[in-house]
């Protein structure tokens, strides 16, 4: 099942891979646009999908919209959509969120391991995570699972940017845009990531490279 | 240029002479471990991504230990391990410890580690963040998510980012009114949740070497919540002697060069530290003792991975000689090995199990349990404005059930004494 692994070259096999796909094709759309939802520093798994919840199915189409309709609820409603707090992420018995974009601060995802959470935030509607930082699995689980595109902000974007305001993120430049007041910052690029969110996760970005069959 | 012990287990398993941080390389997995959360979207993924052709890579490698959301009668709870049961006999995965048979565990990472698929030098993932304990073995272990483990299941292989690594020294003596909790505690307050993120934590130091393999365990098992990659502790004898009882497997035995390169180094001599706390809501909310002592509650609880193992129990034991708790007190024996152990050692000749029973604890079956709040009918579980304390690993919001109560992590020391008095009690009090 697994080609062209052999360990001898493994590192050269995968180091070229990683600059190849670098130059290649893009299949990921490039600007992502929507409503800033804002949260504070260390956001752990639980308060995006708090424990008890994890026991729905990832895979039956309609019990897995539970994860939207959960997600980030754990988070204290104070702290919930800064700067004012107490805004809800999901209306009533809806599944979908209006916000598209969360903006964070440092170490988001930290905690659990559980993939559950940037599944959730991907069935919620949200398309892109702009923080400080990451916690490492959470981060891993984003990208390999090809669910949210997770960008590191430069300098703290929390305080800046409120609950609300329209947001236009240009994955080509590495650059936000609040379309609300006007202001613009520069995001860190992707990295070596990049070719794995490309491809759309990484059971897709071992097929492209031909590691799978 | 020397290498770090995780470097040198790593470039092992690359099939590499050398490996340096920061590059991302392919390893080859010793073991891969998965549980009852993420096992079933885990097999799920697999057999999308694999389809007809999907094919475990190595069956003796894959561990599975139904152990979070055992003992609830919440139906989607049970259909996981169902799940699990009908997927090990599908595939005849002869490590699967069934909840109900006399094979059952309790929770992974003790189970690990007593079940010998802990060994120095080898590759560990697991689908849980709490993965990094089985570095007390001398190994590099970590955790995954379930499309990383779908991608270990099928091809027995995974990418990583070598990881820096930073050296933890503790000095000294460790005092009675001490345990590994505390050391622990007294790292995540220094250099914050996510002051170790993608690294490796190594500890050494008298101090760690004269731990028991448990209380190691507590040390490695608390990497993640600085935000670590993995912890790890080179194999000594004690190491030896804890696997040699348990596995016939072969190992390798992997130290740290003189001139490794540490993104950092911190040096401590344990007698200075005193009993710790944290305090809701983050691992990193460090605080003595002795400055909350007083604060009123409404639960206690000794449990889970972090601490639930015999050593925990033998720590709060003496405490709780005589004593009746004033506030409910749960005692969770991590796996179904400590649960026996419990019945066996005995603290002036009375048997710890008959100690809690005798104190007024609730001594529950071997399972995550409230560790990690889980369904409404979870044993120990946080309900409205609890205030616990806990040598569970993690107190974020509503981490143990209820998102208005409010956790201490602490060591079992602190634990039983508080439970005794009711209110956060210095352990010093009591020894
Ligand atoms: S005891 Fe707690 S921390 Fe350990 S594996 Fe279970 S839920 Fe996770």
């Amino acid at each position: 099942m697994l080609r062209k692994l052999s360990t001898g070259f493994t590192n050269y096999f995968i180091d070229s891979y990683f600059l190849v796909s670098l130059l290649g094709v893009g299949f990921m759309n490039n600007i992502i646009q929507g409503k800033a939802f804002v949260l504070g520093d260390n956001i752990d798994t639980d308060q995006i999908i708090p424990a008890e919840h994890l026991v729905y199915s990832l895979t039956d189409e309609e019990e897995s919209k539970k994860y939207g309709h959960f997600a980030l609820s754990g988070v204290p409603t104070a702290q919930a959509g800064l700067p004012d707090g107490g805004i809800s992420f999901i209306e009533d018995e809806n599944y979908q969120s209006q916000f598209k974009i969360i903006i964070a601060g440092s170490n988001f995802g930290c905690g659990s391991s559980r993939e559950h959470a940037p599944f959730a935030l991907q069935k919620s509607g949200v398309k892109a995570v702009v923080a400080e930082s990451y916690a490492r699995i959470f981060y891993r689980n984003s990208v390999d699972g090809g669910f949210i595109v997770p960008i590191e902000s430069t300098g703290k974007l929390n305080n800046k940017i409120k609950t609300g305001d329209q947001l236009k993120i240009n994955l080509d430049n590495n650059t936000l845009k609040n379309l609300s007041d006007g202001t613009e910052y520069q995001l860190k690029p992707l990295g070596d990531v990049l070719p794995i969110i490309e491809s759309g996760g990484l059971f897709e970005y071992a097929r492209k490279s031909g590691m799978l069959e | 240029m020397g290498m770090t012990i995780t470097e040198k287990i790593l470039a092992k398993s690359a099939g590499r002479r050398s490996v340096t941080p920061g590059e991302n390389i392919w390893l080859n997995v010793d073991v891969l471990m998965t549980h009852d959360v993420c096992g079933p979207p885990t097999i799920g993924i697999w057999k999308k991504e694999f389809g007809d052709k999907a094919k475990i890579w190595d069956k003796n490698k894959l561990v599975i230990f139904p152990d979070h959301y055992i003992f609830t009668a919440n139906k989607h709870a049970n259909r996981n391990v169902e799940i699990l049961r009908s997927f090990a006999k599908e595939y005849q995965v002869e490590n699967y410890y069934d909840v109900g048979t006399e094979r059952y565990k309790g929770v992974c990472h003790v189970a690990l580690a007593e079940e010998g698929y802990n060994l120095p030098g080898t590759v560990l993932f697991g689908t849980d963040s709490h993965t990094c304990t089985s570095g007390a073995f001398g190994m590099f272990s970590t955790g995954v998510g379930n499309t990383d483990a779908a991608f270990i299941l099928g091809t027995g292989k995974i990418w990583e980012k070598v990881p820096e690594s930073m050296k933890f020294i503790f000095h000294g003596r460790l005092p009675n009114y001490l345990t590994a909790k505390d050391l622990i505690l007294q790292i995540l307050g220094d250099i914050s949740t996510d002051g170790a993120t993608y690294r490796a934590m190594e500890f050494d130091g008298e101090a760690v070497y004269d731990l028991s393999m448990n209380e190691r365990m507590t040390l490695t098992n608390m990497a993640i919540e600085a935000g670590g990659m993995s912890g790890i502790i080179a194999a000594d004898k004690v190491t030896e002697n804890y696997v040699k009882e348990r596995t016939d497997e072969p190992y390798e035995i992997f130290t740290s060069d003189e001139d490794a390169k540490y993104h950092s180094k911190y040096e401590y001599n344990v007698e200075d530290i005193e009993p710790l706390v944290a305090k809701p809501h983050s691992p990193d909310n460090r605080d003595k003792v002795r400055n909350v002592a007083g604060t009123k509650l409404t639960k206690c609880y000794i449990g889970s991975c972090t601490g639930g193992k015999i050593t925990d129990f033998k720590f709060a034991a003496p405490l709780l000689l005589g004593n009746t708790v004033k506030v409910p007190t749960f005692i969770v024996p991590a796996s179904t090995e400590v649960a026996k152990e419990l019945e066996i050692e005995t603290y002036k000749g009375i048997s710890l199990r008959e100690i809690f029973e005798k104190a007024g604890c609730i001594i529950a079956q071997s399972s995550c349990a409230a560790c990690l709040g889980g369904p409404d009918d979870t044993i120990g579980r946080a309900v409205d404005k609890d205030v616990v304390i806990s040598t569970t690993n993690r107190n974020f919001p509503g981490r143990m059930g209820s998102k208005k109560s409010e956790v201490y992590l602490a060591s079992p020391l602190t634990v039983a004494a508080s439970a005794v008095n009711g209110f956060i009690t210095d352990p010093r009090e009591f020894l």
